[in-house]
């Protein structure tokens, strides 16, 4: 951070949660501050670096210990992914019933990326934007304070909202796939509110759909907040505990501690919610 | 903190990823894992199956050692009458062997000590016959007195 200048604590806490911005002015690329225009096409480049740079070391890992996968005495690393890959897929096994490919690899996938995604969270929080901060003044000649890194993805709505995004549009597929397009619709509008009296169902329509389609909604929403929401303010507490000198030591280490059953917390409930919404979006009986 | 063109980027990071779990490392480790557990499984009945037949080979060897032993008592019985009985032949065959060459070796000192007297009787005759001889100095007649030496010969 540049030397001279007044740094007070609201600024301070600004820059820890302003994510790096790209975007295009006038044809042209522009990051940070050029961006307040730009609307929605605006790209946080280091939400989507740190996102699937572990994406990457997730698939990465996972794939070493597939490729080299004995059926015989396994090694160490081999070990720890097929415990893992076990205690995905006994959870699978508990809550999904129907039989399905991909279930487990995406519940898989979740829980590891958003386990690191979340790990991220520890690493204490100046060093990443200082040193980007240092980067980009020593070499790119840019303002240090007009750097901007937030290294946990996680903290991002765009990344949570974007799984959750993505499990939405899997629920609305393996309904219509399992009920097809007839049987979503009837499972919209003719519950809860159901009668045998025709006419009467007929003006219960609307409030079945209002209902089921809120019920419907809230389920992403509720995945994306809840992720973002318990990460966000966990990056809270630390950039406020970072902020306080000395006593911070301390302070970190208790936040951090408690902070570690956040992290694999938060992963294996988007995962198991993932499960419940898909198998709910498979069983046929409501 | 706005929704933007991030959440598009994600979400195909985050489709590429699952898909790429789905193809390429989930069913690799789910296979060796269900392999493995077949193995094992397999492997734990084979044991299974070996301690039984374990069991049942000790069965057998045990059955055949009581078997064996019971045999041995057998034949050593056996031995221990049969030899009781040749000894018992042996002696009875030695013993009438003995007997026998004793009563050979009883006839024949009989025999020599008959001829022995015999032949004693006859020079003693002799003798008495040359002594009277000497005695009378002719006066007895050897063919006229023929028969009383053969009486005193007799009477040795």
């Amino acid at each position: 951070m540049a030397a001279g200048e007044e740094l007070t604590l609201s600024s301070h806490i600004q820059h820890h949660l302003t994510n790096a911005k790209m975007c295009t002015v006038d044809g042209s690329v522009a990051f940070n501050k050029a961006c307040s225009e730009a609307g929605f096409w605006t790209w946080h480049i280091d939400t989507l670096a740190w996102s699937i740079g572990l994406g990457l070391l997730f698939i990465l890992l996972f794939r070493s210990a597939a490729k080299k996968a004995t059926t015989g005495v396994p090694g160490k690393f081999q070990c720890f992914v097929e415990m893992v890959i076990e205690f995905v897929a006994a959870n699978v096994k508990d809550t999904y019933h129907g039989k399905s490919k991909l279930i487990a690899p995406l519940a898989l996938t979740i829980f590891v990326w958003i386990f690191l995604m979340n790990l991220m969270d520890l690493v204490p929080v100046d060093f990443l934007p200082a040193f980007a901060g240092w980067v980009g003044a020593t070499f790119f000649g840019m303002d240090s304070h007009d750097v901007y890194m937030k290294i946990v993805p996680t903290t991002d709505i765009n990344m949570t909202a974007a799984l959750a995004l993505g499990v939405f549009l899997l629920m609305i597929g393996y309904s219509i796939r399992i009920k097809g397009v007839v049987g979503f619709i009837k499972e919209l509008t003719l519950h809860p509110f159901s009668t045998k009296n025709v006419p009467l169902q007929i003006v219960l329509i609307p409030f079945n759909l209002l209902l089921e389609l809120i019920a419907l909604v809230a389920k992403p929403f509720s995945l994306a907040l809840r992720l973002f929401g318990n990460l966000y303010a966990g990056e809270m507490i630390f950039i406020l505990i970072g902020a306080i000198g000395l006593l911070q030591l301390p302070l970190h280490f208790v936040w951090a501690v408690f902070h570690i059953l956040v992290i694999v917390l938060q992963a294996f409930v988007f995962m198991m919610l993932t499960i419940v919404y898909l198998s709910m979006a498979s069983s046929d009986n409501h | 903190m706005n929704l933007n063109a991030t959440l598009i980027g994600e979400l195909i990071a985050f489709v590429v990823f699952v898909l790429f779990c789905m193809k390429f490392v989930w069913p690799p480790l789910s296979n060796a894992i269900e392999a493995r557990q077949k193995k094992i499984a397999d492997g734990l009945t084979a044991s299974d199956r070996a301690e039984k037949d374990l069991a049942l080979a000790q069965d057998k060897a045990k059955d055949q050692l009581k078997d064996a032993k019971a045999q041995a008592a057998e034949i050593i019985e056996q031995a221990k009458k049969r030899e009781a009985k040749m000894l018992d032949e042996a002696v009875a065959k030695a013993s009438a062997e003995r007997d026998n060459i004793l009563a050979q070796a009883k006839t024949e000192i009989e025999a020599e000590r008959n001829r022995l007297r015999e032949d004693l009787r006859k020079q003693v005759a002799a003798l008495a016959v040359a002594g009277a001889e000497k005695i009378l100095q002719r006066s007895i007649d050897e063919a006229a007195h023929a028969d009383i030496l053969e009486k005193l010969v007799q009477e040795l």
